[in-house]
């Protein structure tokens, strides 16, 4: 049975200086290039020498794989790391360099949420329009209409121009419309960050149920580690436009997460007794993610290894700053009274925080070891953690450091007089 | 399997025009947008197409008739002449401009989706045509406000729209990917479009022309494309060897256009 996608040595690449200095050539670049070409009288080989003297850029290198019928394979991958070149190749927008591509069916993609939708135009009418642009037909678009109508939940809106939507209406109409595409393979784009958390899950619930019951094939780029593992059976991680890995879903979700954790650049100070190995951070649902929720129940597990026999009295902090470098909290063991007396091996220190009070955001992490008041190892900048505001209220405001520097949580009731 | 890709670098599309087709849809959708979207967005756009026709023909029958002189090419009113010849140039000058800004103008389509990018200049050579539609119905206003009875011929007007259709759509596409590659194109856009008034016979007729230029000019693909509006609406005389230069030239341009569009469209994404 030959594969419905099969991907040999695909590369992309791009020349620098050419590409970043200027996106675009002009005409007048052109003559002026021609007439000197014209005097200078250069031979092709002087010109080819030029050429490579130029960088050259791989926006991929060399990628091999396939992917079966009914497959739901992650893409992972740090920005750059050419997750968005191979599903544009894939979905025929630009062309690689070299390499072979084979795909056996229709190719839909969703790059973007709501692309080509027009403001102007009201919602029944972009419904038409963006389900024409990601390949239905209209008879297709009409059958499905109440469906992707009621997906969405705009029936009260759908003759109002979508210039006058909520970004939350415009996000699940612009969603409901990929959903009911009907290709055998679907191409998805990180798209999902955009949607409040319970309409992800129905979209994911979708693309499961589609690939499942009907056979179809599903290609998924997120950053969000828990939509992968629940979406996906396997994966691939790359790294610089190399595919470093092709596997399951939760070793490849691990080794990007240490990945990125070894390729963080960082020092140990102190006497390095003791020493911080991994914090995983879990979500309530126990998935390990680089994300956690505001108001929900999360855990941080460090994982350290003691060199000594016996080092007494030792406190561990996790320290969280912001972007701008602030020191926001720390959840350091000695608050609690918690010091603990540590021999030589591996240990785990757990912080369970309940109701997690942070504004979303981005936030750098710093390690913090100490045995008697005397620095043990302190790293900063240790990792990134990020924090997304809840959607149990479903709200169309969150929160933000303009409003205060946490969020405290309360309830809110209304009492007549 | 019924459907089977191969993507391959620099490897031309075998089933180009079969994609073309495929995406039909996508082709009524999206000039059903631009018309849609133009005339939702201002009343003045729908007045507009009708106004600037009008008037451009007020002034050139004032300074080609009145202050040139030049005669008419037949037996109908100058303004009527001058309007003929202003229907086709006009959807020639719309398309041009409009085609040439189109792909620039979606470019957030053509970083998101692939469809034979083709389509999209071609949406806004259809707009253009509607433009043209209206300027037809102008024209039968006109049939009653000088008493003037069209020649029979009128009823192969079609055949004569899809002639300004092949010049327009081809000359179109070949600028339109001009555009995209050269980004300071669009300058030069305005300078043909006002240039090509001035040496299409929009103003005046070709019969002005002296004989022994006639075939020169007929290398302009517009002049056998007004000179056949006029023959067709007007019954003037048609120059057979002048107008089958023209036609043979805009074929050559809609094969050129075809096939430099065909030639740049792959890297359309990466340049945009």
């Amino acid at each position: 049975m030959s594969s419905i996608i099969e991907i040999e040595n695909i590369s992309k690449q791009f020349i620098i200086g050419h590409e970043s200095a200027e996106r675009y050539t002009t005409l007048r670049d052109e003559i002026s290039k021609r007439a000197k070409k014209v005097f200078s009288f250069s031979n092709q080989e002087s010109g080819k020498k030029h050429q490579s003297s130029k960088e050259i850029f791989f926006a991929l290198k060399n990628i091999n794989f396939s992917v079966e019928q009914g497959d739901r394979l992650g893409i992972i991958g740090r920005n750059g790391a050419g997750k968005s070149t191979l599903l544009k190749i894939l979905s025929r927008i630009t062309e690689p360099s070299s390499g072979r591509i084979k795909i056996r069916g229709r190719v839909a993609s969703l790059l973007e949420v709501g692309t080509g939708f027009h403001p102007e135009l009201s919602g029944r009418e972009n419904i038409f329009l963006n389900g024409a642009i990601l390949g239905m037909t209209r008879s297709e678009i009409r059958r499905k209409f109440d469906e992707i109508v009621a997906f969405a939940d705009i029936e009260k809106f759908l003759d109002t121009p979508v210039k006058r939507y909520s970004s939350g209406m415009y996000v699940r109409l612009a969603f409901a419309v990929a959903a009911y595409l009907e290709p055998e393979i679907l191409i998805v784009d990180e798209v999902l960050a955009v949607g409040d958390v319970e309409f992800q899950k129905k979209c994911i619930g979708k693309m499961e149920d589609v690939s499942r019951n009907e056979g179809r094939t599903v290609l998924f780029v997120s950053h969000n580690m828990e939509a992968l593992s629940r979406l996906c059976k396997s994966a691939l991680l790359l790294e610089k436009g190399e595919m470093l890995s092709f596997s399951d879903t939760d070793s490849i979700i691990s080794q990007y997460l240490l990945s990125r954790k070894n390729n963080r650049e960082y020092s140990r100070n102190g006497t390095n007794e003791i020493q911080v190995r991994d914090i995983s951070i879990k979500n309530k649902d126990e998935s390990r993610s680089d994300t956690i929720v505001t108001f929900e129940n999360c855990t941080m597990e460090m994982r350290c290894i003691c060199h000594v026999d016996k080092v007494s009295n030792v406190s561990f902090a996790i320290c969280l700053n912001n972007v701008q470098g602030h020191r926001i909290t720390s959840l350091w063991t000695a608050y609690k009274a918690k010091t603990f007396n540590i021999t030589k091996g591996e240990f785990a220190i757990m912080f369970k925080i309940e109701n997690l009070k942070l504004l979303p955001g981005d936030y750098e992490i710093i390690t913090y070891i100490e045995s008697n008041g005397k620095e043990i190892e302190r790293i900063d900048n240790y990792d990134r953690l990020f924090v997304k505001y809840t959607n149990n209220f479903g709200c169309t405001v969150e929160p933000n450091a303009s409003q205060g520097t946490y969020i405290e949580d309360y309830l809110v009731s209304i009492n007549k007089m | 399997m019924p459907y089977e890709l191969i993507i391959e670098a620099g490897a031309a599309e075998k089933n180009y025009w079969k994609d073309l087709w495929r995406y039909r849809e996508l082709f009524y959708i999206l000039s059903w947008r631009d018309l849609k979207v133009r005339y939702k967005q201002t009343v003045i756009g729908a007045a507009w197409s009708i106004v600037r026709p009008i008037l451009t023909t007020i002034i050139f029958t004032f300074i080609f008739s009145r202050v040139a002189k030049l005669p008419a090419s037949g037996s109908a009113p100058y303004a009527l002449m001058v309007f003929v010849g202003m229907l086709p140039w006009q959807f020639f000058a719309n398309s041009l401009s409009e085609a040439s800004m189109s792909l620039i103008g979606n470019s957030n389509l053509i970083t998101k989706v692939y469809f034979p990018r083709m389509i999209i200049p071609a949406s806004s050579v259809i707009t253009s045509l509607v433009d043209l539609a209206i300027s037809l119905v102008i024209l039968v206003a006109m049939f009653f406000i000088y008493r003037y009875v069209p020649a029979i011929t009128i009823i192969l007007l079609p055949l004569f729209i899809l002639i300004a259709f092949v010049a327009a759509f081809g000359v179109g596409l070949y600028i339109t990917a001009l555009n995209v590659k050269y980004r300071d194109f669009r300058y030069i856009i305005p300078f043909i479009i006002q240039f090509g008034l001035y040496i299409t016979p929009v103003g005046f007729s070709s019969s002005v022309i002296p004989a022994k230029w006639r075939l020169v000019y007929a290398l302009n693909p517009m002049v056998g494309v007004v000179d056949g509006f006029r023959w067709c609406i007007l019954g003037d005389s048609l120059n057979i060897p002048s107008f089958l230069i023209s036609i043979v030239i805009s074929f050559l341009f809609l094969w050129l256009g075809i096939w430099y569009f065909r030639k740049t469209e792959k890297s359309f994404a990466d340049n945009i």
